[in-house]
């Protein structure tokens, strides 16, 4: 059997959706007039998210398309607070982002895993510095790394381990902080397409699971429809909301799905302006 | 252990050549003694416990004149880690005095400290504290920026943020500044030892020159490499082995 064939998913029993995720501790963000510049090389600052304007509702999957250079990543960024907005606000559960916190983790295309560290030690990572008790952190440990299925790693160190087992390590180490948001900066964008269809399946289980708010950019049309309930196409440079697409489509969806291709190609419309804007200031630099 | 065998072999090619031409006595003995001498040399000066005391106090000096310059080197290259300005000015000026060979600083010290330990730890300080501070430098700034990064997007900040994460990521390049540092230190410090009336290797080596024994000199020659290697191997080669097999770099020689 194929891997890249859709199969029924046979570990999984039929799904009904009683999303656990509206548990009430998942969190709901707001960017509100959001604008982000960069010093740039030469010449004047440059201006990479113009009027962001975008709620997103506490559990839902919420994934950013757009082309290269459409400050995706700077919008990720300002989410964890790790940079802050030139103008507008950053709002989480309706507070204004001060700071990083756990509440929200970053899973980086490079997943951005510890070297030094086992795989179990990279979970442990963030429970450690927030002062979880060392009994907990051993059970969690165990837990989250069931939950990607990689329990039998954890004394391996990352660089054993391949691309898709790195990035579920990431995603374990992320979940291990209990966060209420999930923020993924392309985190598949690196990986071969038979792993990443059983990523795509692993990641709508653990949402389902967990019922974090999971906000996913990504510059595969495809994946974003596969993944999302909501997609929000960005313009290049500088980044605006161009369009966005609710996707109403049942889970568990396949990336083949014929109602998964039609949308995609709907949206894939819509972006090559961009990608077209996107190659040309690529060539003419 | 084809290696290993091969530097036998090669050493006792060495030896035996040596061995010859100072039989052939091309040169009188006292300019070029013979293997035997030398041997002799360096059993009766571990046997008079010369050898064992210059060892101890050479040791002693340089580990301490190599503390003192690994802890400065951290000091001076985390406050130079957090400006630019001070990485373009006293950076600079660090790279450059790497370059002044620490027997330039001697005089300095001599006149500062007089003819004592002091001058010979300052001049092993002043040899070995720029290439550690530069060297712990470029180690913080060569991270990739997403470890930092995901470090403190899991919660970690300030010392937490340095101490769990800069730090060990900093590790693999970090020894090698520490690797160099070591050998700028051994280099002052017999360099030093050979003005200062110091008992240490140094002066013993100094010694042979003033009794005008060409055996002792060789022998205490022989000493001082066969140490700086073993440090060098011994410890920081391990080190660095062990580093990077344990951080996943590529193959490391």
């Amino acid at each position: 059997m194929s891997l890249s064939q859709p199969q029924p998913n046979t570990n999984e029993p039929l799904r009904v959706v009683t999303p656990k995720r509206f548990v009430p501790h998942c969190a709901n963000i707001a960017l509100r007039s959001v604008e982000q510049t960069y010093e740039s090389n030469k010449g004047p600052r440059l201006l990479a998210l113009d009027n962001i304007n975008l709620e997103i509702a506490a559990g839902e999957f919420v994934c950013i398309v757009g082309p290269s250079g459409c400050g995706k990543t700077s919008l990720l960024s300002l989410i964890a607070g790790l940079s802050f907005p030139a103008r507008g606000e950053v709002q989480l559960n309706n507070k204004p982002v001060t700071g990083p916190g756990t509440d929200r983790i970053l899973i980086f295309q490079e997943h951005g895993l510890f070297p030094w560290l086992t795989v179990g030690q990279n979970v442990e990572f963030g429970m450690k510095m927030n002062g979880v008790k060392k009994a907990e952190r051993k059970q969690k440990i165990k837990h989250y790394l069931q939950l990607v299925h990689l329990d039998q790693f954890e004394d391996s160190y990352t660089h054993q381990l391949s691309g898709g087992m790195r990035q579920r390590v990431a995603i374990a180490r992320a979940l291990a902080t209990e966060p209420n948001v999930l923020l993924m900066d392309e985190p598949f964008a690196a990986l071969d397409a038979q792993t990443r269809d059983l990523l795509h399946d692993e990641l709508e289980r653990i949402w389902r699971e967990t019922g974090c708010t999971i906000v996913f950019v990504t510059h595969n049309i495809r994946e974003s429809v596969r993944l999302g309930d909501r997609v929000v196409l960005m313009t290049y440079r500088p980044g605006r909301i161009k369009n966005e697409w609710k996707v109403d489509m049942p889970r568990p969806r396949h990336i083949e799905d014929v109602a998964v291709a039609r949308l995609s190609a709907e949206i894939l419309g819509e972006m090559r302006e961009e990608i077209t804007k996107s190659m040309e200031a690529e060539f003419t630099r | 252990m084809n290696r290993f065998l091969k530097n036998v072999v090669f050493y006792a090619i060495l030896i035996g050549a040596w061995y010859g031409i100072a039989r052939a006595h091309i040169w009188p003995p006292y300019l070029v003694p013979a293997p035997g001498d030398v041997f002799d040399a360096l059993h009766d000066g571990f046997k008079d416990h010369s050898i064992w005391i210059g060892i101890r106090i050479s040791m002693e000096r340089v580990v301490l004149g190599y503390l003192i310059s690994v802890a400065l080197g951290f000091i001076l290259s985390l406050i130079l880690s957090t400006s630019k300005t001070l990485q373009d000015t006293f950076g600079r000026l660090f790279t450059s005095l790497q370059l002044l060979p620490s027997i330039g600083w001697l005089p300095l010290a001599i006149l500062w400290y007089g003819l004592s330990d002091k001058a010979i730890l300052f001049v092993i300080v002043m040899g070995s504290v720029f290439s550690i501070t530069m060297g712990l430098e470029a180690s913080l700034a060569t991270i990739p920026r997403i470890i930092p990064m995901a470090g403190r997007n899991l919660g970690a900040k300030g010392w937490k943020l340095f101490w769990y994460v800069l730090l060990p990521a900093s590790l693999p390049n970090l020894i090698s500044g520490l690797k160099q540092g070591w050998s700028f230190a051994w280099r002052a410090l017999i360099s030093a030892e050979m003005i200062i009336v110091s008992l240490g290797l140094g002066q013993l080596l100094m010694m042979g020159r003033d009794l005008n024994d060409m055996s002792v000199v060789i022998a205490i020659m022989i000493v001082i490499f066969v140490l700086g290697w073993a440090i060098d191997t011994l410890v920081f080669r391990t080190t660095e082995r062990y580093i990077a097999h344990r951080w996943g770099l590529s193959n490391p020689s």
